[in-house]
């Protein structure tokens, strides 16, 4: 996402913040961001998110995980083949244990890599429009584009609710 | 016990706290601490130079500083261990599987359980590097890559419980440190100084938008999926560590079950043990309110029942079976060397946690805190049971023994207890002991009718 100047809408309620992001999509915007205090099932909605991709990572880390934690404890034994209890040198059923621990473990890692990937963090820089109070209680959506554009994102902002409209 | 009782309660206040609300009372908590504060911290540490003290003499003097009579080798080390494994699974058991059954009132208690998980597992995996004799081999149960070739064996439930509690520590690490991200945004918005740049740093430069909670909301669920059946599997390969040994008393399918449900147990009465001075010290009412407390005793009555009827199973099946040896390890048990043990297991574990049938006393924190204290005497006694009166009664009456702990263990059993309040002081004033955004997400949102303000 391209971002130049741009203008932040600075809102206090959810609705408020919801109407202006319907509004921009209505009038073309494509090029916005919103910031929250906490994810709204309302604003998904309005934003119309696809579901993440961090589930392939999800997936690709377990299944990784799986072949990994049996691979490790066949290719082990095999490389010093030591019978105890009278049980096969491969004896598939503890290795399960194995297998299992192991998925769970490079599943989860994977999925966080993931998503520091997809999400861009860490990043310690500024963002364009991030106001300390969206942390807090307030929402933000900062709308990015040509003079003529941000002077209709200023407008929209204003009617929708928004407390404060500020140019970035 | 009805002396402590509180009157019931009137209903929590109705109005929910606005979002900067949740952020000002829980940014609070962060506040630089008062004196009684440094003194628990100093008390804390002393206990804890107590413990290293009676390791390094352990060290020093070898294992015959402690209780060991062969052929009881495992003995409060283990119990130790297998307690604070324990400990921990109440922590995922909220964090993750209550989340995955969408229980809303987990979000006021599941950063404090989170956070015990952490520092349980953290004092769990120090138990077996103490009881070593020579604890700098300790590296040896990993499979690492060495001159001779020589791998651990993947066949022995101890290398299972390696492959498995350090698993535990790595994802419930992850887990903890996820759910704080959001969090450290919120806190790192309203420091300053120093504090502000270790929040920047800790909140990765999480800023909310919009991008970032789509990702960060399917991968939380993700990892909640993934720490369910790990708890599950965690203190079942635990159980397994004596399960798959033929010792009489140990040698049985019912371990793990047995084992989770008592962790679960376990872990949330120390949950409550925790929360209610917690609550009361950081002015929580607000959030951690007394249906929290409700819930939490109802999962005690439920998980505490399950571990009766163990307990009973147990005794039922040792006759049942015919074994004379799972018989006479069973009437040991009750009757023999250790019968108070198994007595105290009972008292704490069966017969207090009934008083939880009562409204009154699942409402009343005196009574919770007071009971929560008899439940945890009770799981550390029912390790004890399982592994020293299961060892001093194997077999064969010349291999029948006595153990009892001297004082480098009751040093390093004290030690644990200051090493794991140790993090958890440091914590509490790091880390926010209540889940800011999704305390938040809890609430109502702020709507233009002014439904909230």
């Amino acid at each position: 996402m391209s971002t130049g100047p741009g203008v932040v809408g600075v809102f206090g309620q959810l609705d408020a913040t919801v109407a202006a992001i319907g509004q921009l999509k209505a009038r073309g915007f494509a090029n916005y961001r919103v910031y929250t205090p906490v994810p709204r099932p309302e604003l998904a909605e309005v934003l119309a998110q696809k579901t993440s991709p961090v589930r392939l990572f999800t997936l690709f880390g377990a299944l990784f995980g799986t072949s990994f934690g049996f691979f490790y404890a066949i290719a082990t034994s095999l490389d010093w083949p030591l019978i105890t209890g009278g049980k096969p040198i491969v004896s598939w059923p503890p290795f399960i244990v194995i297998g299992f621990e192991t998925t769970i473990l490079l599943g989860s890692l994977i999925t966080v890599a993931g998503m520091f990937l997809l999400a861009g963090l860490p990043k310690l820089g500024r963002a364009p429009g991030y106001d300390p109070r969206f942390s807090n209680d307030k929402f933000g959506v900062v709308a990015f584009g040509g003079p003529a554009q941000l002077a209709e994102a200023r407008e929209i902002f204003g009617s929708a609710g928004a407390e404060e409209v500020k140019d970035v | 016990m009805a002396t402590t009782l509180e009157p019931v309660p009137a209903p929590a206040p109705a109005a929910p706290p606005t979002y900067a609300e949740v952020t000002r009372d829980v940014v609070a908590t962060l506040r630089a601490p008062g004196p009684r504060y440094y003194v628990g911290l100093a008390f804390v540490l002393v206990g804890l130079a107590f413990g290293a003290f009676s390791w390094a003499w352990q060290l020093r003097y070898g294992l015959g500083v402690t209780g060991y009579q062969p052929p009881i080798f495992w003995g409060t080390y283990i119990t130790c261990f297998v307690f604070w494994v324990g400990i921990a699974h109440s922590g995922t058991l909220i964090s993750a599987i209550l989340l995955l059954f969408r229980s809303a009132w987990r979000t006021a208690v599941y950063r404090v359980a989170e956070m015990m998980t952490v520092f349980a597992v953290m004092t769990a995996g120090l138990f077996p590097i103490l009881h070593l004799g020579r604890a700098w081999y300790a590296y040896w149960v990993f499979p690492y890559p060495n001159f001779r070739g020589v791998w651990s064996n993947f066949r022995s439930p101890l290398v299972w419980d390696v492959f498995a509690i350090s698993t535990y520590l790595t994802v419930s690490v992850t887990f903890l440190t996820m759910g704080l991200i959001p969090d450290f945004a919120a806190v790192r918005d309203q420091a300053r100084g120093w504090r502000k740049s270790f929040y920047r740093v800790a909140s990765f430069g999480w800023k909310g938008s919009d991008r970032e909670w789509r990702h960060w909301g399917k991968m939380y669920l993700y990892l909640a999926g993934f720490a369910t059946p790990l708890v599950l599997s965690v203190h079942s390969v635990v159980s397994w560590d004596f399960a798959m040994a033929i010792v009489p008393g140990w040698h049985a399918t019912i371990f793990a079950p047995y084992f989770v449900a008592g962790a679960i147990f376990s872990g949330c009465a120390l949950v409550i043990t925790i929360l209610v001075p917690l609550r009361k010290a950081y002015h929580l009412e607000r959030y951690v309110q007394i249906r929290h407390f409700e819930s939490l005793a109802k999962v005690i009555l439920l998980t505490g029942s399950i571990v009766a009827y163990a307990y009973v199973v147990e005794f039922f099946i040792a006759w049942y079976s015919g074994n004379p040896f799972e018989r006479a390890s069973f009437y040991n048990r009750a009757f023999g060397d250790y019968w108070w043990a198994t007595w105290i297991m009972f008292t704490c574990n069966v017969f207090v946690p009934q008083l939880l049938w009562s409204k009154r006393i699942r409402t009343s924190l005196s009574a919770l805190f007071v009971i929560s204290i008899f439940v945890n005497i009770g799981m550390w006694f029912e390790r004890w049971v399982i592994i020293v009166t299961g060892l001093s009664h194997e077999y064969e009456p010349w291999q029948w023994s006595y153990y009892f702990f001297r004082w480098p263990e009751i040093g390093i059993l004290v030690g644990s207890f200051c090493w794991f309040s140790m993090w958890f002081l440091l914590a509490i004033k790091f880390l926010p002991v209540v889940a800011i955004s999704e305390m938040k997400e809890a609430g109502p949102p702020p709507l233009r009718g002014g439904a909230h303000p």
